[in-house]
């Protein structure tokens, strides 16, 4: 059996997780703190990955990565990369895609902290960055844990915007969502069986894990 | 020193309500603030930490401009130097005793000063999930000293308190803002337990 497409997606939510982590904890604290005009259409825009068909977003990654023309021609003209058919294609696809689970708990998280928190650490003369890192933070580790988590699951159910964006080139981009469902194609029910089983597997020990972190969390104050 | 003379609309359940304050606390001075619930004391005290913002009025402290609606100056809480002990206490739940203080301030001799003042000194690597009610309101009170602020708000400091700690804390406080010379305001719903300590009050319709 080729274990690549297991790899392969388990890099790609890795790395997935971890641009979210970085790009997803500041957004999240920007949004939760006021409502203005800007942030409801920002929030929308980041939630549509949640609802809208995954084709549909894979569609206009496609049309706006193609090196045939705009924005994808410019990329590679100046910066020689190439968004489409390749693996940081599906980096940049899944990131879109998975933002809402990164964002979104931990946005909530934030919001449902008393904010009488962060002024108590600005009356001590901290900063809004010490403020978020020493204070918001660690007091939202387990919505943390749970975005993260969720995120990286997330990434490993894709199929949508993977098979538009990426195709199916065996080693580059071709996850095990997608061996799946070549798989099928090819009647090779077995080698489909395989790849199901393993990614049931894995998501579900992964669910599993959040439900008994936060079962955990739940019953104890903060660690 | 401080200037106050500020306007604020309070959003009130029966249509709306302004909060004017027109006052000059001198340096050193301990006032008690009192007054029915919803007519502002906690709102003040923010104003003065530069948490809320008035819609107009000015704060001058020593001489240095804190906020001037018209001139559109409003310095940052971080700036202001004050202490603000909070009712619900707004401790920190993943910090121990110890490093709420340690947060606060490098001062090690004020730290521990402070434990002790506070008798904490024996639950310092305690979180507040641990502490009782009084413990926490101690804590928050500690934390608020940490800085050496020049102004103390404080925000019914004393309610989670048995009466016999009260006398105590009250009494060794008195010490601490005396020898600071901190200008302190504390609301509370219960002024007498402020009488004999207390030199002005400022009571709110």
């Amino acid at each position: 059996m080729d274990f690549s497409p297991i790899w392969l997606t388990l890099k790609l939510a890795g790395i997935t997780t971890l641009i979210l982590l970085f790009v997803g904890l500041p957004f999240a604290w920007w949004l939760s703190r006021g409502r203005s005009f800007w942030k409801i259409i920002i929030e929308a825009i980041i939630t549509m990955p949640l609802v809208l068909p995954p084709s549909v977003l894979g569609f206009y990654l496609l049309l706006a990565f193609s090196t045939q023309h705009g924005l994808g021609k410019w990329l590679q003209k100046v910066f020689d990369v190439q968004f489409v058919f390749s693996f940081q294609g599906l980096v940049l696809a899944s990131v879109i895609y998975s933002i809402p689970f990164m964002v979104g708990p931990v946005k909530s998280a934030l919001q449902q902290l008393p904010s009488s928190l962060a002024e108590a650490s600005y009356t001590l003369g901290k900063t809004e960055w010490q403020t978020f890192r020493y204070v918001l933070l660690p007091n939202i580790k387990p919505s943390l844990l749970t975005a993260a988590v969720l995120t990286f699951a997330h990434t490993l159910g894709e199929f949508g915007v993977v098979l538009m964006i990426g195709g199916n080139i065996p080693g580059v981009t071709r996850v095990a969502s997608i061996a799946v469902y070549d798989a099928v194609e090819q009647r090779d029910y077995a080698m489909a069986n395989n790849y199901s089983l393993i990614l049931f597997a894995i998501t579900f020990v992964l669910v599993i894990a959040v439900f008994v972190f936060n079962k955990y969390q739940a019953k104890g104050p903060l660690a | 020193m401080i200037n106050i003379a500020i306007e604020k609309k309070l959003k009130a359940y029966h249509g709306q309500q302004v909060l004017k304050v027109n006052r000059q606390f001198t340096t050193g001075s301990v006032t008690k603030i009192y007054g029915p619930s919803g007519s502002g004391k906690t709102t003040f005290l923010k104003i003065i930490a530069g948490l809320v913002t008035p819609e107009k009025g000015t704060i001058v402290s020593d001489d240095i401009t804190w906020f001037n609606a018209e001139t559109k100056v409003n310095i940052p809480t971080q700036k202001r130097n004050t202490g603000f002990v909070f009712q619900q206490y707004a401790l920190f739940p993943n910090m121990t005793v110890r490093q709420h203080l340690e947060y606060a301030t490098a001062d090690e001799a004020w730290i521990k000063k402070l434990l002790l003042l506070g008798k904490l000194d024996t639950l310092q690597e305690h979180k507040p999930d641990y502490l009782s009610g009084g413990q926490q309101q101690r804590l928050a009170i500690l934390r608020a000293l940490a800085t050496k602020p020049q102004i103390l708000l404080m925000d019914e400091p004393f309610s989670a308190l048995d009466p016999k700690m009260k006398t105590e804390l009250i009494g060794e406080l008195k010490e601490v803002i005396k020898e600071l010379n901190i200008t302190t305001l504390i609301v509370s719903h219960n002024p007498q337990e402020l009488d004999g300590w207390a030199d002005g009050e400022l009571v709110f319709e």
